[in-house]
């Protein structure tokens, strides 16, 4: 027996075509699969312009599917693509932020009390995780020392400490995440009415997406991006220095200061050079991140002692 | 069926690779595909470590024979995904930087046990033919490719490492690696007390 009397002639000229029809169709079967979670673009915020003295515009800024997509956000789960897939389980409507502590007017603030008081303005930032990636985002938002002058700090208000919501069915809380809950954040005052430090509300001109830290966030660009906590429900200004989750959890690995330092390494990588997402080789890490300007809060300071 | 094992468990190891391969083309490893691919290849040869660790206590418990006859297998695609591990990191992430390499793997235990842990595998691959086995004769090839159970160990530390806080799926793997050579001492500590008892 011959193959030709098994399989007509006609169809066997065409076997190229079937194999092609087959490899195409399972190519198009696996293909969701690669896709990442498609992040859904949130509303347009109002009356946002560019802040010319933050435009950055040596730096390319990273993509909103980068930025939305690979993100450390521990409550909502430990993996880089978690927080974008688990986005829907943080609620943030209604949404309180209370600022206490050594202040002449303490305050709960309804976050659309927030956005109406303060004129958001969009910033470029570079954002240098520990873990030795970096972006560059454009935030939108107001800076923090105006937020908190409102509130009239008193005379012992040497430090602002941050706190992240926890809400019972962000999947992160529940399970083995490693450090508890809530995340703890701090700053010296100084630190925290510098003008670089802000809040931010919105990224790219649109309303935060909750995998970014929605509603409201720290950004302190010269830190490392553990330090700019998410989703804040309450900000305590205090004559002692907070407590901050990292720091407590492995203080030989995360500084209180946690300021972005080239020369000093994380016990297990080097901090001397950095990913910039959407880039394949390293390039060199810039001390404070880049920010000169914030070196003489640090005048006197010995920052390997202080890290 | 029992001339189709090799073949399909040789196959079986080459879809990893395939995978990541397809993934890298079509953009699918996310932001930072070199990281991915590190974690992807480096999981794939813990995977195979252990798989090859589980043959023989699968013959002690179980009585199986057949996972012995694809354990070579196993180990050598182990190591070929360490080496593939390995050189995403030399390469894609360091740049061929054999000054940061070296900084690297000197200065943090994380890259050291890594690197440690390659550097253990190589000579067990490269022995790993029955020529070898024969030039080295089999005691000496035995008690050579018992360095395994220490690359066993430092795998599942370089990988505990891995990640800021320790989770729970590294803790699982640890500790089957661990049970995993606790049934071999068991296993080994009752032949002696056999061979003692007899006469």
């Amino acid at each position: 027996m011959r193959p030709s009397d098994v399989t007509p002639k006609s169809v066997y000229l065409r076997r190229r075509e079937f194999l092609k029809l087959g490899a195409g169709s399972a190519l198009a079967l696996s293909l969701p699969a690669f896709a990442r979670a498609k992040v859904e673009h949130g509303p347009k915020l109002a009356g946002v312009t560019l802040n010319p003295a933050f435009a950055l515009p040596e730096e390319k800024k990273n993509s909103f599917e980068d930025i939305t997509t690979y993100n450390n956000f521990y409550e909502l789960g430990t993996d880089k693509s978690d927080p974008s897939e688990n986005a829907a389980k943080l609620q943030t409507r209604p949404w309180t932020l209370s600022v206490e502590g050594e202040v002449g007017k303490p305050r709960k603030w309804d976050i659309e009390e927030i956005l109406k008081a303060f004129p958001v303005e969009e910033r470029v930032y570079r954002l240098r995780c520990v873990e030795a990636w970096s972006m560059v985002i454009p935030w939108d938002g107001f800076p923090l020392a105006d937020f908190l002058k409102k509130h009239e700090p008193t005379s012992r208000a040497k430090y602002v400490a941050f706190e992240t919501v926890v809400q019972p069915q962000m999947p992160g809380v529940k399970g083995f995440a490693g450090i508890p809950f809530p995340y703890l954040e701090g700053l010296r005052i100084d630190e925290a009415t510098h003008p670089l430090a802000l809040l931010a509300v919105g990224l790219y001109g649109e309303t935060l997406p909750n995998q970014d830290g929605a509603p409201i966030r720290l950004v302190v660009p010269w830190k490392y991006g553990f330090k700019s906590a998410k989703s804040l429900v309450r900000i305590r200004l205090q004559e002692t220095q907070p407590p901050t989750t990292w720091s407590q959890y492995a203080s030989g690995e995360y500084g209180f200061y946690a300021n972005v330092n080239p020369e000093v390494d994380h016990p297990r990588w080097t901090q001397s050079r950095e990913r910039r997402i959407g880039e394949l080789l390293r390039r060199k890490t810039l001390m404070f991140n880049g920010y000169p300007e914030v070196a003489s809060l640090y005048a006197g300071m010995d920052l390997r002692k202080f890290y | 069926m029992k001339k189709a094992l090799v073949p399909a468990a040789f196959a079986a190891c080459c879809l990893p690779l395939l995978w990541l391969g397809l993934q890298l083309v079509l953009g699918g490893l996310g932001a930072n595909p070199v990281e991915a691919l590190l974690d992807d290849l480096g999981y794939t040869a813990f995977v195979l470590l252990a798989l090859t660790l589980a043959c023989t206590p699968a013959q002690i418990l179980l009585g199986w024979n057949w996972p012995l006859r694809i354990r070579k297998l196993l180990g050598d695609f182990c190591f070929f995904y360490a080496s593939l591990h390995l050189l995403t990191y030399s390469v894609l992430d360091q740049g061929f930087d054999f000054g940061a390499i070296a900084t690297d793997v000197l200065k943090h235990k994380f890259i050291f046990l890594g690197m440690a842990t390659w550097l253990l595998l190589l000579p067990l691959a490269v022995t790993s033919t029955q020529g070898w086995q024969r030039r080295l004769g089999f005691r000496r090839w035995k008690r050579l490719h018992r360095v395994v159970y220490l690359a066993g160990g430092l795998a599942s530390f370089h990988f505990l490492l891995r990640f800021k806080t320790p989770r729970l799926e590294t803790i699982a793997w640890m500790g089957t690696i661990a049970a995993l050579l606790l049934i071999r001492a068991i296993d080994a500590a009752r032949k002696r007390a056999r061979v003692v008892e007899s006469p």
